[in-house]
């Protein structure tokens, strides 16, 4: 019972050639049922995400959450489920009907795509492509197409709206994404995903490289577009953004591919950075392997509901700044000075070089943060104050940024007075 | 017929198909989506050669990252598409006559060749990034057009910069 999925490959190959199929077509029929399970399986895994995801945001936000149908509210989903598949299905009439339709369908395959190449267990992985990290971020471009898809032939304004602002995060943060998945490339010096996880056999790469981790992890949730990055959707400022014209089942998908997307991220957090399926006792048990995935998985999974539930929205000029700003230099250096210590510590103990790779991440994150205070902050209505405006407020007046300064003198003196009031002679 | 040779040729009428229509439709946006749609289908020909590393870059970067940026400019251009636009230019003949030149110098290329028909030699043993990687920083392969690439694109790069930021503003 070692290894359940070898075993279960053993036992229908055996089936398979009992029943007369030719030799031929055995690995044919194997990758066909290994796509639809792995892909039925991520969908059918959306239903208790979302579960699991309402219930830990309510208990953050001091509430119970769904609690009604089922025991703990397990049914709810269900129940939510055969709503949207019941609503009418509304296709607006200045919309592009044949890209409206095909834009769900992209947005859910980019996610079920990358669960081709995840390694679950040592012995259960869809396929093991010697450019598996490569793929990620190929399969990863097929949501962003969907969505710039829905958005256009939406015939929205709000819609398209939502699609200009994709365009802007999601090809933004797939730069300092790309750079991330780098470093555990780097360090395996392999692309293969099974060979990642394999090199993680001493130490995760979490620790060799935690500024990479925590990188990979603000990136991606920018690109699965959640909260605090939901900008794509941001309900006061553009309605729903892409998906607004959508409703019924075409909707539920953009939802399912979310949810999932926001898991996957969790499962790639922990093949690259958190040694997979590595824990006590995965190399003899290769099923106990898929157990602490699946545990280090809904950890990652967690982080990101916490962001979600207690972190507010960013503006879009603060996201677009700390991704291009901040963000991609701080991995172009550190990815030149990993490659540098890596290679010139290639024959010392491991020892060594991991506690090496890790001072080398701490001074990086260090010089960021360093470099970060001495910026000139970001405000919302003087995107590049000239210095006269500075000068201005550097007297004792609070600074009034110059779209506000502009008042007619009456509300002036009423803002002034209201100071005075505050302390009362 | 193999099942091969079957999908060879699935995934190449759908990537012609794709690329005609890229060129006849109207909407601008539909053709950068069957451009996209093309891309895919070569990609999925590279898979089939076992050039896993050409599928995903060509999925990563021109499917991905490029056609996104096309479809993007388009989107913004909404004024240009539609029924009335005009699909044709008065240089169309030059550009028939370039064209035909191309594919008929690839054609005559590839006739000077005598694989066709031979069973393709099996690969290399041994991990093809790898190989591939170490020919690009190998000086006696491909180093030296390797840097000269990244030339172009640091040029490509600063030129850009200096594009976006316009050319007054250097003078303050």
């Amino acid at each position: 019972m070692g290894d359940l999925f070898t075993a279960v490959t053993d036992f229908l190959n055996g089936l398979l050639a009992s029943r007369g199929i030719p030799d031929a077509a055995i690995p044919w029929i194997f990758a066909v049922a290994r796509a639809f399970l792995l892909g039925f399986s991520g969908l059918l895994l959306v239903v208790f995400l979302i579960w699991y995801e309402r219930k830990l945001v309510a208990r953050m936000q001091d509430r119970i959450g769904p609690n009604r149908v089922g025991p703990f509210g397990l049914f709810q989903t269900f129940a939510d489920m055969l709503k949207l598949v019941l609503k009418e299905d509304l296709v607006p009439p200045r919309a592009d009907r044949i890209l409206f339709s095909l834009a769900p369908i992209l947005a859910v395959m980019g996610v079920v795509g990358l669960w081709a190449v995840i390694p679950i267990a040592a012995t259960a992985y869809g396929a093991d492509l010697e450019v598996g990290a490569l793929f990620l971020i190929a399969a990863g471009s097929l949501g962003t197409l969907g969505i710039l898809m829905a958005g256009w032939s939406s015939g929205n304004k709000f819609a398209l709206l939502g699609a200009f602002r994709v365009a802007a995060q999601l090809v933004s943060y797939a730069v300092p994404a790309m750079l991330a998945v780098l470093i555990p490339v780097m360090l395996s010096g392999t692309m293969r995903l099974t060979g990642i996880v394999e090199a993680q056999g001493g130490m995760w790469f979490a620790a060799a490289a935690p500024l990479a981790a925590l990188v990979f992890l603000i990136a991606s949730l920018a690109e699965v577009a959640r909260a605090p990055f939901e900008l794509l959707e941001a309900e006061s400022e553009i309605v729903a953004g892409y998906h607004v014209e959508y409703s019924g089942i075409r909707f539920g998908m953009f939802f399912a591919a979310e949810f999932l997307h926001a898991f996957t991220i969790g499962a790639l957090l922990t093949v690259l950075f958190l040694g997979g399926w590595r824990g006590p006792g995965a190399e003899q048990y290769p099923t106990l392997g898929a157990v602490y995935f699946a545990a280090k998985s809904f950890a990652a999974y967690s982080l990101l509901v916490w962001a979600r539930a207690t972190l507010p929205r960013v503006r879009i000029d603060q996201m677009l700044d700390f991704c291009w700003k901040v963000l991609v230099p701080a991995m172009i250096v550190l990815v030149a000075a990993t490659a540098v210590v890596d290679r010139a510590l290639a024959d010392s103990p491991p020892d060594i070089r991991q506690w090496a790779l890790l001072g080398l991440n701490v001074l990086v994150t260090a010089a960021a943060v360093a470099l970060l205070g001495r910026r000139p902050r970001l405000h919302p209505l003087t995107p590049s104050p000239s210095p006269d405006i500075r000068r201005d407020h550097s007297s004792s007046n609070p600074p009034i940024p110059p779209s506000f300064s502009r008042h007619k003198p009456g509300e002036g003196r009423g803002a002034g007075g209201k100071d005075e009031g505050g302390g009362i002679r | 017929m193999t099942a091969d040779q079957i999908v060879f040729l699935v995934f190449s009428a759908v990537g012609l198909g794709l690329a005609i229509l890229s060129v006849t439709l109207r909407n601008l946006v539909r053709s950068a989506f069957a451009l996209i749609g093309c891309l895919f289908a070569v990609a999925a020909l590279y898979a089939l050669l076992e050039a896993s590393l050409f599928v995903a870059a060509q999925a990563a970067i021109y499917a991905g990252a490029i056609a996104a940026l096309i479809v993007l400019v388009v989107m913004l251009t909404r004024r240009e598409q539609g029924e009335q636009t005009a699909q044709s230019h008065r240089y169309a003949p030059a550009a028939a006559l370039l064209s035909a030149a191309i594919v008929g110098g690839i054609v005559w290329g590839l006739s000077q060749y005598m694989f066709f028909g031979q069973t393709a030699s099996a690969l290399p043993p041994g991990d093809p990034v790898m190989e591939l990687g170490s020919a690009l920083v190998d000086e006696l392969r491909f180093l030296l057009p390797f840097e000269a690439v990244s030339v172009l694109l640091l040029s490509a790069l600063i030129g850009s910069v200096l594009v976006a930021g316009g050319a007054g503003k250097g003078k303050e």
